[in-house]
């Protein structure tokens, strides 16, 4: 194997200016210099620090991590948008970046001109667009609309169009940021299996995504970044599971508000218990689980509603609880207690989260707890425990089989 | 590191010019996205690149012409004195106004995609040197109008010349107001306030022989009065004074120098900035 691609101790470093302010004026700049002696409070930080990873032609390396983590200063760099500060990085072939769909599309321009135009700033040359020209309205589903100006283009037109255009692309890297959330069901599917198609035909791909449900059908390597590091280079399923590991690990009885809205309207507790009434994050597929959240509502109003729901390691939704909270005659203390029981086996081994919400649909929002109070449900000899790390679904169904 | 094809470190990458040839083909497409955006949804379209002008000229032969024309010898009808400069104006102006802004308003490009930067306001300088091609036929209907007569090669000559160094007034401020611009928004509020002051001391509306000789020097500075007074010639006027045409060409190969330097280095980090 050859490698395409290597980042050696690649830094990128930013300057914080004490005065906020979004991007300089000469009137800062004229004051500054008649004190010339008056020492400048530079904060640094670094958006990077001392990356290091190569690429082998061929491979798809897909690139995780928090928001702010560097994973866009990567891609900016590698782009050449941007210069490291520090390191170098070598590569063995043209890159082509693709941080978002439709750079450069104008909307006066009709579907056809733009369609040149966004092709020749992603670097096509005039010809090979030519040639390409028919796939690319083709796959976008615009041929009607192709003397059009694109401001008449619905947006999901548009970004069907653009990313048509960014899909014909032919370089031997392809680097791309978080593009594939584009159109409808339909159109994203055509999207990954495009991208299938171009790894398959044996060009190398780094790819940004925070949709974790996708990235192990499009990748078989993942780096996981945080803040400004590189925190894990595995297998990609491993990296996923390193991802979505908890923050929290101590006991779950008091809330942390991480989104409010000014309300009393509030979680006030939650706990998880197992069969041994133990409060833990850690439970077996074969436990039942005790969900009890306690909430307090002093202000009250008709049309309030209480919102659950379980996120799994993919952020997909497993279910959803919202019931309408009129119906409770509440006693001094106005507290609410939602119990909730999840049988064995039922939810299949994995992580998951919660998401909690008191609102009143269209009028306020009193409480959300987004992405909280992960657990970890442990494989302890299930029928599955062999297919170690295939996803084969969060639900158990209850089934018989049986001679007729 | 010395098997690898393209490096990408802290220094500059590749030498200015190549790139711009590499890059030929983005640098023909902004181009043509300017022309084509520049009239659209107007019910005038391209007329306009003529109105304009026309309808300048007019205006000034109104309030000034006769009180100028009563004031110095000027050869040639002041309708016709005007044009011949006018055009040659407005390519500086129009250039410098669209350029200045140019990096700011394509910032969403440049904060995606790599190309040479020096691109984007070329294309603005090559857009107005596009609208004053066709402005040029209103320079040979007012000579036809006026029946003046001219020596064809020195016409030729003359325009060719006072394009030329437009073109190098022109690409040199611009590369430099665009990339000041992107570090300091001010530019933004300076560009129109420099573009008139500059107007001011050029020979577009009167001859600079009609102020005092030392002031004629402010003239002289303005990389824009050489090529009015080679548009002049053109048309059969005496060059004033050669001292001071050379003088100005001299400010206006610096300032392309300048702006060409100035924006190499600053490159890099629009990304960042813009």
């Amino acid at each position: 194997m050859n490698t395409i691609l290597s980042i050696q101790n690649v830094s990128k470093q930013y300057q914080i200016r004490s005065s906020q302010s979004a991007y300089l004026s000469l009137r800062d700049q004229l004051t500054q210099f008649k004190n010339p002696f008056k020492k400048q409070a530079k904060e640094t930080f670094y958006a990077l620090n001392d990356v290091s990873f190569n690429v082998q032609a061929g491979e798809s390396v897909a690139i995780v991590g928090k928001n702010g983590a560097g994973k866009s200063t990567l891609l900016k760099i590698l782009s050449r948008i941007t210069p490291p500060t520090t390191g170098r990085i070598g590569l063995n072939g043209r890159i082509a970046s693709l941080l978002e769909v439709g750079t450069g599309f104008h909307p006066e321009l009709t579907g056809r001109e733009n369609v040149y135009l966004n092709g020749s700033i992603l670097g096509m040359k005039r010809r090979e667009i030519d040639a390409k020209f028919d796939d690319i309205v083709g796959f976008s589903g615009t041929e009607k609309f192709l003397n059009t100006p694109l401001k008449h283009f619905s947006s999901g037109m548009q970004l069907r169009l653009a990313f048509s255009v960014a899909a014909f692309l032919e370089p031997e890297i392809l680097v791309i940021d978080e593009v594939l959330a584009v159109g409808d069901a339909e159109f994203q599917k055509k999207c990954i299996n495009k991208v299938q198609e171009v790894n398959d035909s044996g060009r190398t791909i780094l790819f940004v995504s925070h949709n974790m449900a996708i990235l192990p059908t499009l990748c078989s390597r993942g780096i996981l970044l945080e803040k400004g590091q590189i925190k894990l280079d595995d297998q990609i399923n491993t990296v996923i599971d390193h991802y979505n590991a908890p923050i929290q690990e101590n006991d779950s009885s008091e809330l942390i508000n991480k989104e409010h809205f000014g309300s009393k309207n509030e979680f006030i507790h939650f706990s998880m218990r197992n069969a041994k009434n133990e409060i833990v994050n850690q439970f077996n597929h074969n436990q039942e689980i005790d969900v009890k959240i306690n909430m307090c509502v002093p202000e009250f109003s008709q049309g309030m509603e209480l919102s659950i729901s379980l996120y799994d390691k993919f952020k997909r939704r497993v279910f959803t609880i919202n019931e309408p909270l009129k119906a409770f005659k509440l006693k001094e203390d106005k507290t609410i207690e939602l119990k909730l029981s999840l049988e064995k086996e039922f939810i299949t081994p994995g992580r998951y989260s919660w998401l909690m919400c008191i609102n009143h649909p269209g009028v306020a929002n009193y409480d959300l707890k987004n992405d909280i109070y992960s657990f970890q449900i442990n494989d302890v000899g299930s029928k599955f425990a062999a297919y170690d790390g295939l996803e084969y679904g969060n639900v158990w169904p209850r089934y018989t089989i049986s001679q007729l | 590191m010395k098997d690898f094809k393209y490096i990408i470190d802290s220094k500059k990458n590749a030498s200015f010019f190549s790139n711009i040839l590499l890059y030929k083909e983005l640098f023909y497409f902004f181009t043509w996205r300017d022309i084509k955006v520049k009239y659209k949804q107007t019910a005038l379209g391209f007329l306009w690149i003529v109105l304009q002008p026309l309808l300048m000229m007019l205006l000034l032969s109104l309030v000034l012409g006769r009180a100028i024309s009563s004031f110095t010898e000027l050869q040639v009808p002041y309708p016709l004195y005007v044009i011949s400069g006018l055009i040659f104006w407005n390519l500086f102006s129009s250039a410098l106004a669209s350029a200045g802004n140019s990096m700011v308003s394509n910032a969403n490009i440049i904060k995606k995609i790599y190309f040479p930067r020096v691109i984007i306001p070329l294309s603005s300088v090559l857009t107005s040197a596009f609208d004053f091609l066709i402005s040029l036929c209103i320079l040979i209907l007012v000579l036809l109008y006026y029946q003046h007569s001219i020596v064809f090669v020195l016409f030729l000559g003359g325009l060719i010349a006072a394009f030329l160094s437009t073109l190098i007034a022109t690409t040199g401020l611009s590369l430099l107001l665009s990339a000041l611009n992107v570090k300091y928004r001010d530019f933004r509020y300076v560009i129109p306030f420099l573009i008139q002051l500059m107007m001011f001391i050029s020979p577009v509306m009167y001859p600079s022989s009609m102020f005092p000789e030392k002031f004629q020097y402010v003239f002289a500075l303005n990389p824009m009065y050489a090529p009015i007074e080679m548009a002049r010639f053109a048309i059969g006027i005496d060059i004033e004074n050669f001292n001071m045409l050379f003088l100005s060409l001299t400010s206006a190969c610096l300032l392309l120098i300048l702006g060409t330097v100035y924006f190499n280095k600053t490159e890099n980090y629009f990304a960042d900035i813009a």
